[in-house]
């Protein structure tokens, strides 16, 4: 009896590990069914499963898209990616001139290295400074970027009650409360930056990793937003989702009459559009449990239903652990380029 | 596009492909875009003779023009000079 052929793959954590068809067909349907099951949406046609699976299981350690597929890039964490990760020493400035001369990026966020709005506002004009010197250098627009992170205006940092603690002492409603006060005072700071940024000329402002504390966290995002582009109508907004389910902390919460916790992507971008955003980065989360087979399969089966109902463009939020993408610090090009291509032609994403 | 209008990738594509009097085809091919792009003023990542290339906030001036879009950045460097 002759052996079944094994592809290589990997595991939502980085592992190696090969599959045969069968296996690979396997995960990828139970992949799908977790999506629809979850998100309520349609599962992807037989002909996007079998192109999914040739993706999969193409040939070459880079997969690339067809001819005329290529798409944008935005970013994140751009300001301090090459400086204080990679630990080469250059000023932002400069960290700009290699993302678009060197590595060919589209568009960066400048942003702190302690990246959230309630650190970036103590600090804003300095911020804004260093983003308009970049600014007279680059050709590519340029975003600042940092995360609403409600977590931050809780007790002992912050000045709101700390909903973790009060929840599980069963303080229902001073959690509730204190999930209100955290959106007001990051409401006011996201907009206070975003003013000194459009003060210097900034293309746009990013913020990342929406909906990371709650359904209260998602609500500071989109109300921000909706101040922002009142305001400021030439700066452009970018809602970074956190993950692709929006956890009730709060439960209550709406915006625009309706309710924001249980949200998926496919609803998650039609409030990002009555905010005003630009555009809206959809994000999946890897189960690190899971096959990269099954990974793709779900994140395709959220990002489609997200694109078909979308009226601004759709960036995936391709890294680490996120939109297939294993979870480890230096992603495997073997995987990530094959979510990429996956995302491009079958998820019909507008940029990542 | 994206930021100034909100167009989809495709609209996007198509709209600038217009504005340069390229076809898409051309749009994606990186040889002629290097020359379009060299002529028009739109900005390069590196370019013989270096020199004479536009790049940074120049050629955000130009680009602002050629798509006939607002650019903030533009917009605000105009202020600060004192020419708006």
């Amino acid at each position: 009896m002759s052996e079944q052929k094994q592809y290589f793959t990997r595991m939502g954590d980085g592992s190696p590990v090969y599959m045969t068809e069968e296996e690979i067909r396997s995960d990828m349907q139970a992949g799908i069914d977790d999506a629809v099951l979850r998100g309520k949406i349609d599962p992807i046609t037989d002909e996007e499963f079998e192109k999914l699976y040739d993706i999969i299981t193409m040939p070459g350690t880079v997969v690339g898209v067809e001819p005329g597929r290529q798409i944008v890039l935005t970013n994140d964490s751009g300001g301090y990616k090459i400086n204080v990760k990679s630990q080469i020493p250059v000023p932002k400035e400069t960290e700009v001139l290699i993302y678009e001369r060197v590595l060919g990026c589209d568009s960066v966020d400048v942003g702190n290295t302690d990246y959230n709005y309630k650190t970036a506002k103590g600090v804003a004009k300095r911020e804004a400074s260093a983003l308009k010197q970049a600014l007279n250098v680059s050709t590519m627009p340029l975003f600042y970027g940092a995360m609403p992170d409600l977590g931050f205006y809780t007790e002992p940092d912050g000045p709101c009650g700390n909903w973790a603690t009060l929840l599980p002492d069963g303080k229902i409603k001073e959690a509730l409360a204190a999930q209100e006060e955290a959106v007001e005072h990051s409401v006011k700071d996201i907009v206070y930056v975003a003013e000194q940024m459009y003060d210097v000329g900034a293309d746009g402002i990013n913020l990342d990793t929406s909906g990371a504390a709650g359904d209260a966290d998602f609500l500071a995002s989109l109300k921000a937003t909706e101040e922002i582009t009142n305001r400021f109508p030439g700066l452009a907004v970018e809602i970074g989702m956190a993950g692709e389910f929006v956890l009730g902390m709060h439960g209550r919460l709406k915006y625009q009459g309706e309710r924001l916790a249980g949200m998926y992507p496919h609803k998650q971008v039609k409030m990002a559009e009555k905010a005003g955003a630009s555009i809206f980065g959809v994000v999946v989360n890897t189960n690190c449990n899971r096959s990269f087979p099954w990974n793709i399969a779900r994140v395709i089966t959220f990002v489609k239903a997200c694109t078909d109902v979308a009226e601004i463009p759709v960036h995936a939020d391709v890294g680490m652990g996120v939109c297939g993408t294993p979870m480890t610090e230096n992603m495997p090009s073997d995987m990530l380029s094959r979510a990429d291509k996956a995302l491009v032609e079958i998820g019909k994403i507008d940029g990542f | 596009m994206q930021l100034a209008k909100k167009y989809k990738i495709d609209q996007a594509k198509e709209y600038v492909a217009e504005k340069l009097g390229v076809t898409l085809e051309e749009l994606h091919d990186v040889v002629t875009m290097t020359d379009k792009r060299g002529e028009l003023g739109l900005g390069l990542t590196h370019v013989e003779p270096c020199a004479e290339e536009n790049n940074g906030i120049a050629a955000k001036f130009r680009i602002a023009e050629v798509l006939g879009i607002e650019i903030n950045s533009v917009e605000r460097f105009k202020e600060r000079c004192g020419i708006k």
